[in-house]
């Protein structure tokens, strides 16, 4: 299978330290992998230069031809300003941007398109509702909804599952195995082994670097576990500058 | 006599006709701009960008005296450069934005008073300070009724992104660049309608009509759409009633309709359905669901 996305010696981080340290590798189109970690461990940063919000600070993420805006991505702290006056249905019609644009009308089949997926993660009912409004669950369902409209080919999650109840992750892992039938490719950071192991074909064991990466049963071994628990989170004011990098640049 | 005190003032007077043209084409443009400061934590901001107009009206004062042109030039340019140069410095450097914008005000302030008074009399200080609806001439009127127009286009260009700025920028990101233009676009825009009050109500009292009729929707409506209409409804009301209360009464107009903003927002502050603090003290029975 092609790949959507590869990594290229890729390090991410925030002024200078590295958060996630020279990772090589690549995700096939289609696939449905779980990126597991610690706390610290650059599983958000990673998907944050996927989606493009952060440069890479050395190496290159390719996406396959693909552009950062066709990439839906749910973050983990949804920066949402739930106080403003916005309905339900009006902000998941946001997701419908790449066809709507600045000017676009929502149309017939737009409001049919928003109702659906409404529908699909269960919150027929609340259309007009106000955001502030919500439960977190339903917060949740309602971010999946307009993940839904972007009808995007790489869907990028980052712990789509904290804090939410049983019920409610059941309902949308299924949406995510959906996803997966689709041939949408679908990443997600999660902390949950056991669903990772019940769901997830493929794994990415990261810690700054990749522990382990391939099919989830191999992965997710009790001596990989603990190598990744071992990683002491990065930012150190006294780090000296990478000697990785240094052997790079002597070696061009 | 209600007559005369309501409509006859602008039927015998063409100065408070104008007035009266001049507060409704600001209430238009200015109103809906104070919702979105109000929704965006930045009414403050819009207060600081005032005293930012300052210097630059004072300097096209110091070079053509009380000449419309040279003042909202001046003050385009001043206030620009200051929404920029703030933006600038809390971007590239620790200073938050409030902070930066505060110290840029305060020194605009100070720069544009000493400007004023270098060349002026105590009278221009006051109209700089104050502006003076009832002065408003035709050039004048033209200049505030393009500026509400242009105002009320560029807000229905910029709506989408800047709706969906506000409430989750981080999606906008990912999904368009339109973010940031919209966002300068906006900043221009509360910049044009701040010299716009200017003529009419002076640097200080200008974000009075953008920020209190904003504050005042809140109150009555839980939708964006809703809030906007209030606002410049509520905007255009006190407009009204503050240029009667001038004329009946001597106080000046810009304070008065200022005033009557204000005594719609304490109304609204106990008695509106949102939230307001006689519906919080008696909120019914609750419900079943």
């Amino acid at each position: 299978m092609s790949a959507q996305l590869s990594f290229r010696d890729v390090t991410l981080g925030y002024d200078r330290h590295p958060a996630v340290h020279h990772l090589n590798g690549e995700i096939s189109a289609g696939s449905l992998l779980a990126v597991v970690g610690p706390n610290g461990a650059g599983k958000s940063t990673l998907f944050r230069g996927i989606v493009g919000i952060l440069k890479p600070l050395t190496g290159a993420i390719m996406l396959g031809g693909l552009k950062a805006r066709d990439i839906a991505y749910l973050p983990q702290s949804v920066d949402i300003d739930r106080t403003f006056p916005i309905s339900v249905f009006d902000f998941v019609g946001t997701g419908l941007w790449r066809t709507t644009g600045i000017f676009g009308g929502l149309g017939k089949k737009a409001r049919a398109q928003i109702a659906q997926a409404l529908a699909a993660v269960g919150l027929n009912g609340f259309e007009n509702r106000n955001i502030g409004t919500l439960s977190g669950g339903q917060m949740q369902r309602m971010l999946f909804a307009r993940v839904l409209l972007q009808d995007a080919r790489v869907i990028v999650l980052d712990e789509p599952f904290n804090a939410i109840d049983a019920k409610t992750s059941a309902d949308l892992i299924a949406l995510v195995r959906h996803w997966h039938a689709e041939k949408r490719t679908v990443l997600a950071a999660l902390h949950d082994m056991d669903m990772v192991r019940a769901h997830f074909p493929d794994t990415l064991l990261l810690a700054r670097g990749s522990v382990a990466w391939g099919a989830t049963q191999q992965v997710l071994t009790a001596d990989n576990l603990l190598e990744a628990r071992r990683m002491c989170e990065a930012f150190d004011d006294g780090a000296g500058t990478c000697v990785v990098d240094a052997a790079h640049s002597r070696a061009a | 006599m209600l007559y005369d005190a309501l409509i006859a003032p602008f039927l015998d007077f063409e100065f408070m006709r104008r007035a009266l043209a001049g507060v409704v084409a600001l209430a238009l443009g200015g109103a809906p701009i104070g919702v979105f400061l109000m929704l965006r934590r930045m009414s403050l901001v819009g207060d600081a960008m005032a005293h930012a107009i300052l210097p630059g009206a004072a300097i096209g004062f110091l070079f053509s005296g009380l000449n419309l042109f040279a003042m909202t030039f001046g003050g385009l340019i001043a206030g620009f450069s200051v929404a920029l140069l703030a933006g600038l410095v809390s971007r590239v450097t620790v200073i938050k934005e409030d902070a930066s914008l505060a110290a840029f005000y305060l020194v605009s302030l100070a720069v544009g008073v000493t400007i004023v008074s270098m060349r002026g009399t105590n009278i221009d200080l006051l109209h700089v300070l104050f502006g003076n609806i009832l002065a408003l001439d035709d050039q004048t009127l033209l200049v505030i009724a393009f500026n509400a127009t242009i105002s009320l286009v560029v807000m229905a260009v910029i709506y989408r992104p800047l709706v969906i700025e506000c409430v989750d920028p981080v999606f906008l990101r990912t999904v368009s660049r339109a973010g940031a233009p919209a966002h300068l676009a906006f900043l221009a825009l509360v910049v044009v309608n701040l010299v716009n009050g200017f003529h009419a109500l002076g640097t200080l009292l200008a974000v009075g009509l953008m920020i209190l009729p904003a504050g005042i929707a809140r109150f009555w409506s839980r939708d964006i759409t809703g809030m906007m209409m209030i606002s410049v409804a509520s905007a255009m009301i006190s407009g009204y009633v503050g240029l009667v209360l001038s004329f009946q009464t001597k106080v000046p107009s810009g304070p008065a309709i200022i005033l009557v903003a204000a005594v719609l927002y304490v109304f609204s502050v106990l008695f509106g359905n949102v939230s307001g603090l006689v519906r919080q003290l008696f909120p019914g029975r609750h419900l079943e669901a």
